[in-house]
């Protein structure tokens, strides 16, 4: 068994271990970990109260048990072992530690594994001074000695305090972390709130408030003023509704809070729950939910604004359809409106005309009504199935049940679609078709007529063709035959003048004493052949020179000529007739004549026959011919003018026609043909130039060829 | 003493082509007459004659081709050739000249104004007057 330690041991330390005492408190003073400690105080033991070997274990507040913190002089595994629950009192640790002192265990006398080994050894609870059950460990050494008892008393007092004292502060740390997470853990929840919370005083100050509440009460030095005045602002209407409250109605209660968002300045209706709350330290508080109703009331009047609408639009639907309905009923024509499935959902008076019968009405206006309404749905349906277009168009052959008559009708109608594109109704207006029918053949009446006329204006134009074709065809004919006769002239004058040649010859030779010597009778006679072959020579050099013309085988021949030289040549070549006619001749050239680029020979020709022709019918008196050049219109003129006959005016034209003369009765005074003009006219055409006759019948003419100074080939 | 030159004349109306022939003979010429083209041509190479007198419209062969052929022919190309036709037509005196003849004269013409034109064209002096055989 166990014996106390006696208490004088630790009264009485040795001199040398006060030092060592005051080194190791300091040392303990020092730290704050209770293994680092218990290892000094083991090692203490040993080097200061000569201990073999020293435990120093600590109860687990938790568990109760005895676990070894620092050891000395003994092996890990026996370190180990000592592991003892406080409530075996049979062990000797356990015993000693709820034992008011130390006490020393002899050798194998205590019960279980010796904690130390072998030998005995001392147990001290620490600390001693309190009471069993608020003891936090023991310290075991060995062996056992006077002096070891008391150092060990000394120590399991000084290092039992520590303990004590590092237990608590421990415990004091643990509990504040707990505290720490629990705020946390706290604040996070009302921050996940999504409706601002807050926990206030009495005088309305903020005690707690999640982020969202932050946000409207809440503003920090660096934020704008508007922010600041803004939240100021909440504060004092926030406090004010509390107050009310307070006064109003001290239970919880909901009611309405207008603040400002400090962020946009705009608006935000909350719904305020507050609820008083009462805290054993605090005292009095007040909890408050805030709900953003802001939307809510938008939506609330949006909704009031949409049904107000609905009841303006239900107004107007109302009046449009009796609009509607006043229309259709105007319409003389059939209308009806009918549902997808084909009934009828809307019709006018004319149609009830043709789809009811009255009350009481006879067999066959039944019939005759069903036999419609048939007839309209096989209609209607046809319209259903129409597909892709809008509108529907058809004939229905119905009867007008009141007159008992078929009534063919135009359906015209319409789909009406739903935003969806299905169709919801049908709208179908008839036109009578009567009158249609009739105008269609009315219409084919008139087109037959028209047709009839096309046709014999066809026929016409085709005659017209064909007469056109005769005419043409005898227009070439024509030409053919004026060509025809131009190239007979030409084939006859050769041969006219083949046997002239010869007439003309012999004459010659005859007149010329080629033959000998004739009388003058003989010479009188052949000189009256020789002017008669030479006037009929004359006439058909005339008709040739007209054949040439119509024949187009006269070209122009264009040179330059002057105008006084060609006048002196005429009147060379005529003056023999001049002579023999006893007629006088002058010439006149007016103003500076330029030269002249034509047919000499042609201008030659004509001058020439308009002389000739001078000389013929002047019987006595003077001929002149004068030459001029007109500037302005570059055209020369050769005038030729007798004191002859005259020519009346009537006849004045009329010479220059075929085989003409003034009056035929000249011809046999005068002789000619009558082709001179003719051809002078034909050959002044193609100069481009013309002849102008002045005269006076029996006061002498004037024939002035006007050509251009320039000829042109036509 | 130098012989009378000797004109052709050829025409297939008799009575003009003996008109002229008379008429040329008196005027002082050696004459010798062809009806057509043909004899023309055996008359030209058979005399040379100085002149050939030459109507264009002739049985046989016609003036033109006649005319065509003496020019031809170097032993007949250098007679000048006086072309004589009742055609007064524009295409009938282009014809003959293309066809080589010296001159024109539309008929009709009187014996002396042939005699003159022969005259003048037997005065003119000629290029290549080299006669063969002369």
């Amino acid at each position: 068994m166990a014996r106390p330690a006696p208490a004088s041991a630790a009264a009485l330390p040795a001199e040398s271990n006060a030092v060592a005492r005051l080194a190791l408190a300091e040392q303990l003073i020092a730290s704050d970990d209770a293994a680092e400690c218990a290892q000094r105080a083991v090692d203490w033991l040993a080097r200061h109260a000569a201990a073999k070997a020293a435990v120093c274990a600590l109860v687990d507040p938790e568990t109760d048990e005895l676990r070894a913190l620092a050891g000395f002089g003994i092996t890990p595994a026996q370190l180990k072992r000592l592991s003892v629950h406080r409530d075996e009192g049979a062990h000797p640790v356990a015993f000693a530690l709820s034992g008011p002192t130390p006490i020393v265990f002899a050798n194998g006398k205590a019960r279980g594994p010796p904690p130390l080994g072998p030998g005995p050894f001392v147990a001290v609870p620490l600390p001693i001074a309190e009471r069993p059950e608020a003891r936090v460990g023991i310290l075991l050494a060995a062996p056992p000695s006077p002096e070891l008892e008391r150092e060990a008393r000394w120590l399991a007092d000084a290092l039992g305090q520590k303990l004590v004292h590092l237990r608590a502060m421990r415990r004091a740390v643990e509990s504040e972390h707990r505290l720490q997470r629990e705020r946390e853990l706290l604040l996070s929840v009302i921050n996940s709130v999504p409706d601002p919370v807050l926990l206030t005083d009495t005088e309305g100050r903020i005690i707690i408030s999640n982020s969202r509440a932050d946000a409207l009460f809440v503003a920090r030095d660096e934020q704008s003023e508007g922010r600041q005045r803004a939240v100021t602002l909440n504060n004092m209407l926030f406090s004010a509704a509390l107050s009310s409250q307070a006064i109003d109605e001290p239970e919880a209660a909901r009611r309405e809070l207008l603040l400002v968002n400090p962020t946009e300045g705009t608006d935000l209706l909350f719904e305020l729950l507050s609820t008083t709350v009462q805290h054993p330290r605090e005292g009095t508080g007040f909890v408050s939910i805030l709900r953003n109703v802001t939307d809510l009331r938008a939506a609330t009047e949006q909704i009031e604004e949409n049904y107000r609408k609905l009841r303006i639009a239900e107004a107007d639907v109302r009046a449009e359809r009796d609009r509607l309905d006043l229309v259709i009923d105007s319409v003389a024509d059939p209308i009806l409106v009918t549902d997808a499935s084909g009934k009828i959902l809307l019709m006018n008076a004319p149609a009830e005309r043709l789809f009811t019968a009255p009350e009481g009405s006879g067999d066959d206006m039944q019939r005759a009504v069903r036999t419609n309404d048939a007839h309209f749905s096989s209609f209607v349906s046809n319209v259903f199935l129409s597909g892709g277009a809008s509108r529907f168009r058809g004939e229905i052959s119905l009867a007008d049940p009141q007159a008992a008559r078929p009534l063919p009708v135009e359906a015209i109608s319409g789909k009406v679609l739903s935003e969806h594109g299905e169709v919801t109704a049908v709208v179908t207006i008839l036109h009578d078709h009567t009158e249609a029918l009739d105008k269609a053949r009315l219409y084919e009446q008139l087109e037959r007529a028209s047709k009839e006329l096309q046709e014999k204006v066809r026929e016409a134009t085709a005659e017209l063709v064909r007469r056109n074709e005769l005419l043409q065809r005898q227009a070439i004919e024509l030409e053919q035959a004026s060509q025809l006769k131009s190239q007979f002239l030409a084939n006859m004058s050769h041969e006219f003048r083949t046997p002239l040649n010869a007439i003309l010859g012999y004459t010659s030779m005859l007149l010329q004493g080629v033959n000998g010597e004739m009388t003058p009778p003989q010479k009188k006679n052949l000189g009256r052949v020789d002017s008669n072959a030479k006037h009929l020579l004359n006439i058909i050099n005339d008709l040739l020179d007209i054949s040439r013309i119509e024949a187009g085988k006269m070209p122009l021949h264009l040179e330059q000529f002057e105008l006084p030289t060609l006048l002196g040549e005429l009147l060379a070549e005529v003056e023999p007739l001049i002579q023999k006619a006893r007629l006088s001749a002058t010439t006149e050239l007016t103003g500076d004549l330029p030269a002249v680029q034509g047919d000499r020979q042609k201008v030659k020709q004509i001058v020439l026959n308009l002389l000739t022709n001078a000389i013929k019918f002047t019987p006595q008196g003077a001929i002149r011919v004068s030459a001029g050049y007109d500037a302005t219109r570059d055209e020369i003129s050769l005038a030729v003018k007798d004191s002859g006959i005259g020519i009346a005016e009537n006849d004045q034209q009329k010479i220059f026609d075929d085989f003409r003369q003034a009056d035929d009765s000249v011809t046999r005074q005068y002789g000619g043909a009558g082709l001179g003009l003719s051809i002078c006219r034909r050959l002044a055409n193609m100069l481009a130039g013309r002849i102008i006759v002045e005269s006076k019948l029996g006061a002498g003419s004037t024939f002035t060829l006007h050509v251009p100074r320039e000829g042109r080939r036509p | 003493m130098t012989p009378e030159p000797l004109v052709l004349v050829v025409d297939d109306f008799q009575d003009n082509r003996e008109m002229y022939a008379e008429y040329l003979a008196f005027s002082g010429f050696r004459v010798i007459q062809a009806a057509n083209g043909k004899e023309a041509l055996d008359q030209a190479f058979a005399n040379r004659p100085d002149i050939i007198i030459m109507d264009l419209s002739l049985p046989v062969m016609d003036g033109w081709e006649a005319t065509r052929r003496l020019k031809a022919d170097q032993r007949t190309n250098a007679i000048p050739v006086v072309a004589l036709t009742g055609h007064a037509m524009q295409g009938h005196s282009k014809g003959a000249m293309e066809a080589g003849c010296d001159s024109f004269v539309a008929k009709p013409c009187l014996p002396d104004q042939l005699v003159a034109e022969i005259r003048k064209m037997l005065s003119t002096p000629r290029v290549n007057a080299a006669k063969a055989g002369g």
